[in-house]
């Protein structure tokens, strides 16, 4: 069981930073779901494009950007602009985040589908007002070690302020227990089968 | 209550219509391919699971597939090695499982998304998900289509249903009659960039209006298709005349129970008076070809106006290369791209031949790929003839696949080159690393592959569609 996330925050302040930013094509040819932190935001961490087969030693870092600097490449938190996420339904972007080691990322907005698959795998995605947000940001910026989640009561904890958000709770469940959705849903496996007879008898072209 | 389409698709499907927040919604039709395929699977074989509904899937390999591969091509003959290891896994879980692929030498293979309509896979009324997030294509067909990733395509696999909660309902209402050049691209390219691509988030949208009336099946598919690039998962258009004509002539008419699919079809449309929590009314009378000149599908402009200038569009022009440019008039391409599951029909083909008719691929212009959506389109094209006059002008024709829409397979740009493309997403890097794309329509393409820039003037050159 997880109740709380803390650990240092990261700043990535880029609106409409879409799936393909996060993690670039070349990666998806990996059949496995595992092994992506190294590639996450590729296209800016380092400065030759690679592939799978090439050590990312190889290709040169880019300092200047965030996650390559410590103690942001030890981040657990990952702050970021509108709409992230949007793009591609590659979940490999997720799997990049998780791997790199990113437990929850806060944004005023995201695109459906990566929101989506967040919670597949257990990294908790917050949406934030915009107001709320920016005191976060501001927050984070002098300190970037003390932000933490506290997640059975959907409560962000900057100082000795609190900010509630606002989450489905089916949804936090999952990360706070680890669920599987196949596990939960086949628990309804008579209600799908006597749904399914009626549906595939009303149209039997199906 | 007067309904939406929408509404009437979601119930429809509704396994336990009064839980809270979460439903399941079961789902009629499963594409799969072979790049957010392999975890899923092994995810229902580890939970020792074989599929819900064995005949609802349909597989093939597309994303990843070589365009230069021929009739017959022997997987084991792959040249990257990666690619080969994805589309050998597809085809060993298809057989493990027993599932329906097209594989890559069948004459039915093609992008998903293109050759489930073409093979009437795609039937109006259904709940259709697909790895990937242009699936929203089908909703074309007054479907509720919309992409998934892998965790949900292995819960599809393995429950036939997904969890979900319900979007809100929004129209956008197309009307007027545009000008003779303008493609359905152009209308919903122009619509991303007023409403932006986060205008459709949490909503599934319906396309409506005498424009979208008018419009073929594959226009209306070029439409839903890139709802995704305005936020929205689903986009549709509601069952007419249209849609039924094509349906026609993929299934057998007589078959009693087609006759009653017809007739449940008929139902498929937004009732008089429904109301929506977001509408908006967009007029194609005026308007222009539309250029994408950024980083993101809302950077489009007509194309002849001015780049806009701020601090906020600073990042896209440097990694554009366009700083010291007006407009994107005097703006040499390198390469031209014509393809993806939102431009590579029959009828997008045709607009590009149309558009370079007996002209030859400008000098500056390196290559110019054809890459035909499906094995089906490709043959038709072949017996029109269209293969020949992009031969003839000096273009590339392939074989089915996304190609350079995102490049997995070798067809890439390198860097800082420039590509006038089809597809669907101009985002760094996608076709290519610090490529740089701009998206446009077929007709456009076309222009741009024969004079290797945008021409000043369109009014010399006639597309009637
Ligand atoms: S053509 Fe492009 S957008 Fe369409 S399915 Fe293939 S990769 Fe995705």
């Amino acid at each position: 069981m997880k109740d709380k996330i803390s650990g240092i925050a990261a700043q990535l302040l880029i609106d409409n930073i879409d799936t393909d930013q996060i993690i670039p094509t070349e990666f998806l040819k990996s059949i496995k779901k595992y092994g992506f932190g190294d590639y996450l935001f590729d296209g800016w961490r380092y400065l030759k494009d690679g592939d799978l087969d090439t050590p990312v030693e190889q290709r040169g870092i880019r300092e200047d950007f965030i996650l390559n600097q410590p103690p942001y490449n030890k981040a657990k938190i990952l702050l970021a602009g509108d709409n992230f996420g949007c793009g591609s339904s590659r979940e490999h972007a997720v799997w990049a985040l998780r791997d790199f080691g990113i437990e929850a990322v806060l944004a005023t907005s995201f695109g459906d589908i990566f929101y989506n698959n967040c919670f597949k795998n257990n990294v908790l995605a917050i949406k934030l007002k915009p107001e709320e947000f920016d005191k976060v940001s501001s927050f984070v910026s002098n300190d970037p070690f003390q932000l933490s989640i506290s997640l059975a009561n959907k409560q962000l904890e900057i100082g000795d302020q609190k900010i509630i958000f606002d989450i489905e709770d089916s949804l936090i469940q999952r990360v706070i227990h680890d669920l599987d959705d196949v596990d939960i849903t086949l628990k309804d496996s008579e209600a799908i089968k006597a749904f399914e007879i009626k549906h595939l008898t009303s149209k039997p072209w199906l | 209550m007067n309904k939406t389409l929408y509404d009437k698709l979601w119930e429809m499907h509704a396994v336990n219509p009064d839980s809270d927040g979460e439903t399941l919604l079961y789902i009629d039709r499963h594409f799969l391919h072979e790049v957010t395929s392999p975890q899923a699977f092994e995810g229902i074989e580890k939970k020792g699971l074989n599929p819900w509904r064995l005949d609802s899937n349909v597989a093939t390999p597309d994303h990843n597939v070589s365009t230069q591969r021929g009739k017959m091509m022997d997987i084991d003959k792959a040249d990257h090695s990666l690619s080969k290891i994805q589309l050998i896994e597809l085809d060993k879980n298809c057989k493990k499982f027993g599932v329906t692929q097209y594989d890559i030498n069948s004459e039915k293979q093609g992008i998903v998304h293109v050759i489930g309509p073409e093979q009437g896979l795609t039937l109006p009324g259904m709940t259709i998900v697909c790895g990937d997030s242009h699936t929203s294509t089908h909703g074309a067909f007054a479907c509720l289509s919309m992409g998934i990733g892998t965790s949900e395509v292995e819960h599809v696999l393995a429950t036939q249903c997904l969890r979900v909660r319900k979007l809100a309902n929004m129209r956008i209402n197309v009307i007027g009659t545009p000008k003779h050049w303008i493609t359905p691209k152009d209308v919903i390219l122009h619509i991303i960039s007023k409403i932006g691509t986060a205008g459709g988030t949490g909503h599934a949208i319906e396309f409506a209006g005498e424009y979208i009336e008018s419009l073929s099946m594959e226009g209306r598919m070029t439409i839903c298709n890139m709802s995704i690039e305005a936020g929205a998962k689903v986009g549709m258009v509601a069952y007419d005349l249209i849609t039924e004509t094509y349906l026609k002539e993929r299934i057998d008419e007589n078959d009693p129970n087609m006759i009653e699919a017809l007739n449940q079809w008929s139902q498929l449309h937004s009732d008089q008076g429904s109301e929506f929590d977001k509408e908006i009314v967009i007029d194609v009378t005026d308007l222009l070809p539309q250029v994408s000149w950024g980083t993101s599908p809302e950077m489009t402009i007509d194309f002849n106006d001015d780049i806009p200038k701020t601090p906020k569009t600073k990042k896209a022009l440097e990694y554009m290369g366009l700083e010291n440019e007006d407009n994107l008039l005097g703006v040499a391409f390198d390469k031209v791209f014509i393809g993806s599951c939102t431009n590579s029909r029959i009828e997008d083909l045709r607009a590009t031949a149309a558009a370079i008719k007996g002209r030859q691929k400008a000098k500056n212009i390196k290559e110019v790929l054809v890459v035909p959506g499906s094995r089906a389109v490709q043959a038709q094209a072949e017996i029109e003839g269209l293969d020949k006059i992009f031969i003839e002008a000096g273009f590339s024709w392939r074989d089915p696949g996304c190609s350079m829409c995102l490049g997995m397979n070798e067809d890439k740009l390198t860097p800082y080159e420039r590509c006038a493309s089809t597809s669907n997403r101009n985002f760094e890097g996608r076709q290519g690393h610090l490529g740089r794309t701009h998206l446009v329509s077929p007709f456009v393409a076309g222009l741009i592959a024969i004079h290797g820039h945008l021409p000043k003037d369109l009014s010399e050159y006639h597309y009637e569609r």
